[in-house]
């Protein structure tokens, strides 16, 4: 509750910092403000309270996520210094990046249908604005359009599902609906189901997954870079957060039914994901795929419900958000010094920084799941949970496609340790440049040693 | 607490910190000394081995508690031999490298040693998980040896040798996972526990291909031999003979230790099929050997004929055979580490390994020239050099388990005869004459290898017992539970 608050008086601040002539130090407090945010977030642990007519539910699924999102938030915000000093209207980035933020906090602790929609407009919305904030490059309009667009349309999905299930159950309330579900198993009507499907639909939008990933690519491709790795990390995490936690808190009676779909459309993702990935020669849109790919690898958690994916999916979502942070920050300062996104952008990187190479593999191994990184644990745990909820083909078709993207991945680090193209490119200006890809490449290894300072968090 | 096996263990770990402290040109030097304190380490922990024992030094840590995961180790006698092999012949390889141009020195043996850790990890692990970690731990300082200091082609024959492997390291984590879950309640991966698991007869075998396939491209057996020639043919000398020498021989070491005793009855059921691939790679890998024109090429098929041999040996449950597998694991790690270092000199010295356009070098070099014909030997499997115990042990229990099986196995030993002395023929012989200057006499450092290798050759020949006899309780103890289901 308090984080919410606080979340957003920081945007609010930022947004009239142009009034207080704050501009200058509106960096460092925006830092403040989600230190502090994170303070109060992890304070809550173990406490359960519902807020506003329990429609807000601070429980530790809640802490946790919440926790994450600002935390990665905060490394975002360390590699993003540029974002706010290049542009005139740095202020409103700032209040954008924080309200979008504040959206996602609210889509992981809602107990409540309308808090949930609330928290997904809130998010995306400072989204289809962010994704144009590039506004001399068409590639950025065409993304902000885009999203914006079908990003409606998925919303009108969500909303009229709501309102179906509304129908069914005259509750907005989760722990309401799910009573309601559980004492009229088998005498639901249709429309209850058809809401079911729509939320599903609308939701599994946010998170790209197939059939509804097709304006991914080019959003992801499209707006600036820093934006992208924002919605990467953070958004996707919300999204999940959120998915994760109205099917398995709210349609739990009716597992039977979702499932499947779940489990197919996870297994058509991370195979359309994967394969389409290996044909990208611009790194952007590469990784662009690959998220397509993981989100599979994250729905998987969703077909196989218990505990145990719980801790999967917190887990495969950390570590996937802290590599693509770290390889970001790597593409973000090539981008800025040789103005390209190729794979082949990256060649000399070894030559000219070991240690930043290093790091980049690091981040590299944790995408492709290769032990010691922390996303071979994300994986690993997530196939655990999927195997013990019977879905073994499922799995099958994840190592299938783990090899595929080990093909792709692979090409990033080998360019890495080639030799440069040019003579005397420079990766990045300053060493203090590339610090977020240190810290994600040693949370990557830490959380590949020690795994059960996460796993078995919930 | 003994704490040896511990330190051993972390000993390369240690030292591949240690390497990267001192300068560049003193990186070798630094790395061949702490190889050879390693293995010292590892000589005083085979003194310290009491055969009759069995499992020993067991120690197990609590790591990630909530998945029943733990750091447990232990050595019987075939732990500690490929312990032994690994220990001795890093220091070898190391050595092989010098005076040879290394870009980036520092680098390149920060990952021998690291990839010595995860060898030794390998044969230690008593933890089904443990052990899948330190096997793909394995794979990549191997995969970029190959990449950064490989050959002209390296890019595409690594990523191919990468993926290939890395589909059977997967496959085997699902079956880990699945024999995980079988496990009663509160799952573990001890390794005990995967022992006394009762399975039925579909699920043995899931778990047996599964796994199967992991450590059938790793050894290689055929059909999945593909990657092997072009990867040793591309790797760099000391790369290849991690690989041929040692890295192989953890798909073998998981057959012993991982597969037949955990799925004995699936084993049993398709012993004789696997058997069967075996012997067609020995027969087919010998025959492509005879046509190759490249030496190093010739030694790398001839590397998958010796251990289809080997891994035919094991599936036949009998102890003459897998005393001669474990014993031949042993003479073929260095019999090939010979053949290799052979191939790297005339190669470096020469600039081609083309048999057609060598010969006469027997005419100036003696050291040489009897390091070879000892090493060949060996390789030919004559009496009273290692390589005729293990061969000779092998097919003496092939013959026990089925005649025929025996017969074709038996051709490895005159095809590759065949390919060895055609070989010796066409580089040694000849009234080629090569000056000084073409064939520049060979260094200390490159004699002490070859003596070295030589001289374990024939010393385990004439002394196969002192090996033999660490290991053969592990060996009774090993079969017992393979039958004892």
């Amino acid at each position: 509750m308090n984080t919410i608050v606080i979340l957003s008086v920081t945007g609010i601040a930022a947004m009239m910092s142009d009034v207080f002539k704050l501009k200058k130090t509106l960096y460092g407090l925006s830092l403040l403000g989600l230190l502090i945010a994170l303070v109060f977030s992890v304070c809550d642990w173990g406490q359960y309270a519902s807020y506003f007519n329990q429609m807000v539910l601070t429980d530790n699924y809640a802490v946790v996520f919440t926790s994450m999102l600002i935390g990665m938030t905060f490394l975002w915000f360390l590699m993003s210094k540029d974002f706010f000093s290049s542009h005139s209207s740095a202020s409103e980035h700032y209040a954008l990046i924080l309200f979008s933020l504040t959206g996602g906090v609210m889509m992981t602790n809602f107990s409540d249908l309308t808090i949930l929609f609330l928290g997904l407009e809130i998010l995306s919305i400072s989204l289809y604005i962010l994704a144009g904030s590039d506004k001399g490059n068409l590639f950025s309009n065409e993304a902000s359009l885009k999203y914006f667009m079908i990003g409606s349309f998925a919303t009108g999905f969500l909303l009229f599902g709501i309102a179906l299930v509304y129908g069914a159950t005259s509750t907005f309330n989760l722990k309401e609906i799910s009573d309601y579900v559980q004492g009229h198993n088998g005498s639901l009507p249709t429309y209850f189901y058809a809401g079911t499907l729509m939320i599903l639909t609308g939701l599994t939008f946010k998170v790209s997954a197939v059939p509804f990933h097709f304006w991914a690519p080019d959003v992801y491709d499209g707006s600036p870079t820093l934006v992208t790795t924002y919605m990467l990390s953070v958004v996707k995490m919300a999204a999940f957060a959120a998915l994760y936690r109205l099917f398995i808190n709210c349609f739990a009676p009716v597992y039977e039914f979702w499932i499947p779909v779940f489990a197919i459309m996870s297994a058509v993702t991370m195979l359309l994901g994967n394969i389409t990935a290996v044909y990208q020669k611009s790194l952007k849109r590469m990784l662009a795929y690959s998220s397509i790919a993981h989100a599979g690898y994250m729905l998987m958690a969703l077909a196989s419900p218990g505990i145990a994916s719980k801790n999967a999916l917190v887990f495969y979502l950390l570590a996937y958000a802290i590599a693509t942070l770290g390889v970001f920050n790597v593409l973000y300062q090539v981008h800025k010094v040789t103005g390209r996104e190729e794979i082949k952008s990256v060649k000399g990187l070894f030559r000219k920084n070991p240690f930043a190479a290093i790091t980049l593999t690091l981040c590299m191994l944790s995408m492709a799941g290769i032990p010691p990184a922390a996303g071979f644990f994300g994986k690993y745990y997530m196939f655990v949970s999927t195997i013990n909820g019977g879905l073994t083909w499922l799995v099958l078709i994840a190592v299938l496609s783990s090899l595929i993207g080990v093909y792709f991945y692979f090409k990033v680090i080998i360019a890495a340790f080639q030799e440069p193209e040019l003579e005397n490119t420079a990766y990045y200006r300053q060493p203090s440049d590339l610090t977020v890809l240190y810290i994600c490449g040693i949370l990557s290894l830490l959380l590949g040693i020690l795994p059960q300072f996460v796993a078995g968090l919930l | 607490m003994n704490n040896t096996l511990l330190i051993v263990l972390l000993w390369p770990l240690v030292s591949m910190v240690l390497s990267l402290l001192p300068a560049k040109e003193a990186s070798g030097k630094t790395a061949f000394a702490l190889s050879l304190a390693g293995m010292l380490l590892s000589v005083y922990l085979f003194m310290g081995f009491v055969p009759a024992n069995g499992m020993q030094q067991v120690m197990s840590y609590a790591w990630i508690p909530s998945m029943g995961i733990s750091f447990k180790i232990g050595m019987d006698g075939i732990s500690l031999l490929l312990i032994m092999l690994t220990n001795v012949l890093t220091p070898l390889i190391i050595l092989s490298s010098f005076g040879r141009k290394i870009e980036n020195p520092k680098a390149f043996y920060a990952l021998i040693l690291l990839m010595q850790f995860a060898l030794l990890g390998v044969f230690v692990a008593l933890d089904g998980f443990l052990f899948y970690i330190f096997w793909e731990l394995a794979l990549l300082p191997i995969y970029f040896i190959c990449l950064l200091w490989g050959g002209k082609d390296r890019v595409r024959i690594t990523l191919k040798f990468f993926i290939y492997t890395l589909t059977g390291s997967l496959l085997m984590l699902v079956s880990l996972i699945y024999l995980y879950l079988q496990t009663p309640d509160t799952h573990t991966f001890d390794i005990d526990a995967f022992y006394q698991l009762q399975l039925s007869g579909t699920q043995q075998a899931f778990v047996l291909w599964t796994m199967f396939f992991a450590f059938a491209v790793k050894i290689p057996i055929f059909p999945l031999h593909s990657w092997q020639p072009d990867t040793y043919v591309d790797a760099p000398t000391p790369g290849t003979m991690l690989l041929s020498g040692i890295m192989l021989k953890m798909g073998i070491y998981g057959l012993l230790r991982w597969l037949l005793p955990t799925v004995p009855a699936a084993v049993h059921e398709y012993g004789f099929l696997i058997m069967a691939f075996c012997v067609t790679g020995v027969v087919y890998a010998s025959c492509i050997a005879i046509v190759q024109k490249d030496f190093k090429r010739l030694i790398a098929y001839a590397s998958i004929a010796h251990v289809g041999l080997i891994s035919a040996g094991v599936f036949t449950l009998n102890s003459e055979a897998t005393e001669g597998a474990v014993f031949q694991m042993l003479s073929h790690g260095v019999n090939a580490v010979g053949l290799f270092f052979i191939a790297d000199i005339i190669m470096t010295r020469l600039k081609t390994r083309t048999l057609s356009e060598l010969g006469g070098i027997v005419n100036n070099q003696k050291i040489f020239t009897i390091a070879f014909m000892i090493i060949m030997l060996g390789t030919v499997a004559l009496p009273l050099t290692n390589g005729f115990v293990g061969e000779f042990l092998l097919l003496a229990g092939i013959y026990a388990y089925h005649k025929w099986m025996a017969f074709f196995a038996g051709l490895s030993v005159i095809l590759g005869a065949v390919y060895m002395f055609r070989s010796y023929q066409a580089i040694m012989l000849g009234s080629r004459h090569w000056s000084d200057s073409e064939f520049t006499p060979l260094t200390i450092s490159e004699k002490t290898v070859l003596v070295s290798v030589a001289a374990l050759v024939i010393l385990m020949g004439i002394f196969p017992s002192v090996l033999m006899d660490a290991a053969a309780p592990s060996i009774k103890t090993l079969l017992s539970l393979v039958s004892a289901r």
